[in-house]
């Protein structure tokens, strides 16, 4: 591989992980629930999208306008059932941190052993516009840089929302200060379920672009998770465009040592970046300390 | 508070237990070995995360890391000799995570202690297959289960009694205020990363143990079954279906939760995930504080109706 193919290859990869760490900021950032169950959620939606591209007269980016609104029902709910009555329970934001940490620690299994049942334990992939295109001197696989163009759209849109709407605006403040957010006429509370379903929807997103040109496995969401939270810490704690770059740096690292390494040691890379930040930046590279 | 006849009877119930091999058949010993695993496990992970409330997800990262070193060494050293590179690789390991996380906010810890046994999965993993050259071990041991079974026994006295006197002393006391307001124990002059890395190093390292002593159970053992996160999952939920906060909490869950456990892996060995993940969360949101929490919680109310006036209930919420 030449330098500009592992680079393509790298920011396609760091396209998708800046996608879904984007959700995971919004859930942590504003509904201030760390989600250990999100890498299986992306994991749920690349299985689905492999069941809808599979109906006849589908493909995969039809079936983002089903998994993306799913995934966003599907976060709403599990916001509204299973983390909204420990947050109205908990006494203060440790025992939240504690109780939010167990709770989507056992619903990971659930959701686990659920795609074990429908699907097995085996890797599952389909092709989809598996056609090379030429790019900057080098080949490309089309659905690996429609993959990087949708990572990137879909993450300036949610910036766009966020950040130019009155009601994006809302959510960052809920983000700085849940409590003085409340004085000015914000109800957190569903700001909180909207930022969590919108992060799982994001998630929902990554799912699908990754099964148009990754394998997965039922039993894979914990490296997701890994990852997300990892780019998220890098990035620093509910900001979009930290966990942008933060995310497309962990992709070019994540294949120049699978290219030039060894294939078998990007968690160890992975590992090694977050030892970095937590040692040198624990606030995150671009974040300011606000904890 | 334990008098001189609960030690007694406490002795007893560990004499019995120790005598049980003479009796059961080898189905008997497998099991009582795996409940004894668990009790212990459970006990060792409390013994961090009970009073700091620092969730660590990573008892199986440890537990793999026993049982591989075993695999690895066990025919060219003494087994005592391979029980001490076990504990000393797990006590590194456990100094590396704890150094770099726990003079952080809490939630780092949990995140580092999440992907660590995938993280030496992988490298283990990796080695073998690049280094070795072999991916899996065989592993033949010339002495029986209820030899394995004695060791884990005597682990699990060891873990408790250290459960006890951390309790009973001046360290338990640190402990309680760490996990109770971590901002006031350090204006206290408490080192409180220091006394947390202590802690979470001792855990760890029993943990190791218990991985390193089950090992020849298996004969065969490759990274997917030493490191699989289903070990981490019970032994977080039976120690907080006890009460992480006490010393005999996780040893109240582990006993039905493992006896559980065979059952429904018996009998729905594709749902039990999704059986245990439900139950885990209905823990989480009926009993906070475990099953003695839970009693302790209502005999003291009880108890506050029956003597009204001088009473106090500073004894709820004590755990989380």
């Amino acid at each position: 591989m030449t330098l500009t193919t592992t680079l393509i290859a790298g920011l396609v990869l760091g396209g998708t992980y800046a996608l879904v760490a984007m959700g995971l900021t919004l859930q942590y950032g504003i509904a201030r629930i760390m989600n250990l169950a999100y890498g299986d959620m992306i994991i749920t939606a690349a299985f689905a999208a492999f069941v809808v591209q599979a109906l006849p007269s589908m493909n995969p980016l039809i079936g983002l306008a089903i998994v993306v609104p799913g995934g966003f029902v599907f976060g709403y709910l599990v916001y509204v059932f299973l983390l909204s009555p420990l947050v109205k329970r908990a006494p203060d934001k440790a025992t939240l941190e504690v109780d939010s940490i167990l709770t989507t620690f056992g619903l990971l299994f659930v959701i686990q052993g659920v795609l074990l049942v429908l699907f097995g334990s085996n890797y599952t992939s389909y092709t989809f516009l598996n056609v090379p295109v030429s790019i900057f001197g080098t080949t490309v696989a089309a659905n690996r840089l429609i993959a990087l163009v949708l990572a990137l759209t879909f993450g300036l849109l949610f910036y766009a929302l966020l950040t130019r709407t009155r009601w994006g605006t809302a959510l960052r403040a809920v983000a700085v200060s849940p409590q003085s957010a409340q004085l000015v006429g914000i109800n957190t509370d569903r700001a909180a379920a909207v930022a969590f379903a919108m992060g799982t929807a994001l998630a929902a997103a990554g799912g699908t672009v990754i099964s148009m040109y990754q394998t997965f496995t039922a039993t894979g969401g914990v490296v997701f998770t890994m990852k997300a939270l990892i780019v998220v810490i890098m990035g620093g704690v509910g900001n979009l465009l930290g966990a942008l770059t933060a995310g497309l740096v962990l992709g070019i690292v994540e294949t120049t040592v699978s290219t030039y390494v060894d294939p078998g040691l990007t968690l160890a890379a992975t590992y090694t970046i977050f030892l970095v930040v937590l040692l040198w930046r624990p606030e995150g590279l671009f974040g300011r300390r606000v904890r | 508070m334990i008098t001189a006849f609960s030690f007694a009877a406490l002795a007893a119930v560990f004499a019995a237990l120790a005598a049980a091999p003479f009796f059961l058949g080898t189905y008997g010993i497998g099991f009582l070995l795996g409940l004894v695993g668990y009790v212990t496990l459970a006990s060792a992970w409390a013994l961090f995360s009970g009073p700091t409330r620092y969730v660590s997800l990573a008892t199986v990262a440890f537990f793999g890391i026993g049982a591989y070193t075993v695999a690895v060494l066990y025919e060219t050293l003494p087994s005592w000799l391979v029980l001490v590179v076990a504990a000393l690789i797990g006590l590194f390991v456990a100094l590396l995570v704890g150094l770099s996380t726990l003079r952080l906010a809490g939630v780092y810890f949990v995140i580092f202690t999440f992907g660590l046994a995938e993280l030496i999965r992988q490298l283990v993993t990796w080695y073998e297959v690049n280094v070795t050259g072999t991916l899996g071990r065989y592993l033949f041991v010339d002495y029986g289960p209820e030899v394995v079974y004695w060791k884990l026994l005597a682990l699990c006295a060891v873990t408790l009694a250290i459960g006890y006197f951390i309790k009973r002393s001046r360290w338990g006391l640190a402990l309680k205020m760490i996990g109770d307001d971590e901002v006031v124990a350090e204006h206290c002059g408490l080192p409180t990363a220091r006394v947390k890395l202590a802690l979470f190093a001792a855990s760890s390292v029993i943990i190791t143990l218990v991985g390193a002593i089950q090992a020849p159970r298996w004969t065969y053992i490759e990274p997917t079954i030493v490191f699989n996160p289903t070990i981490s999952f019970l032994t977080l939920i039976m120690a907080l279906l006890g009460g992480a906060g006490r010393l005999w909490g996780p040893v109240v869950g582990a006993v039905p939760l493992f006896l559980l456990f065979e059952w429904l892996s018996a009998n729905f060995p594709d749902h039990y995930s999704i059986i245990l993940g439900l139950l885990f969360i209905a823990i989480v949101f009926v009993l906070p504080n475990g099953v003695l929490g839970f009693f302790e919680e209502h005999w003291n109310r009880l108890r506050a109706r029956g003597s009204a006036g001088r009473t106090e209930l500073s004894q709820d919420r004590e755990a989380g």
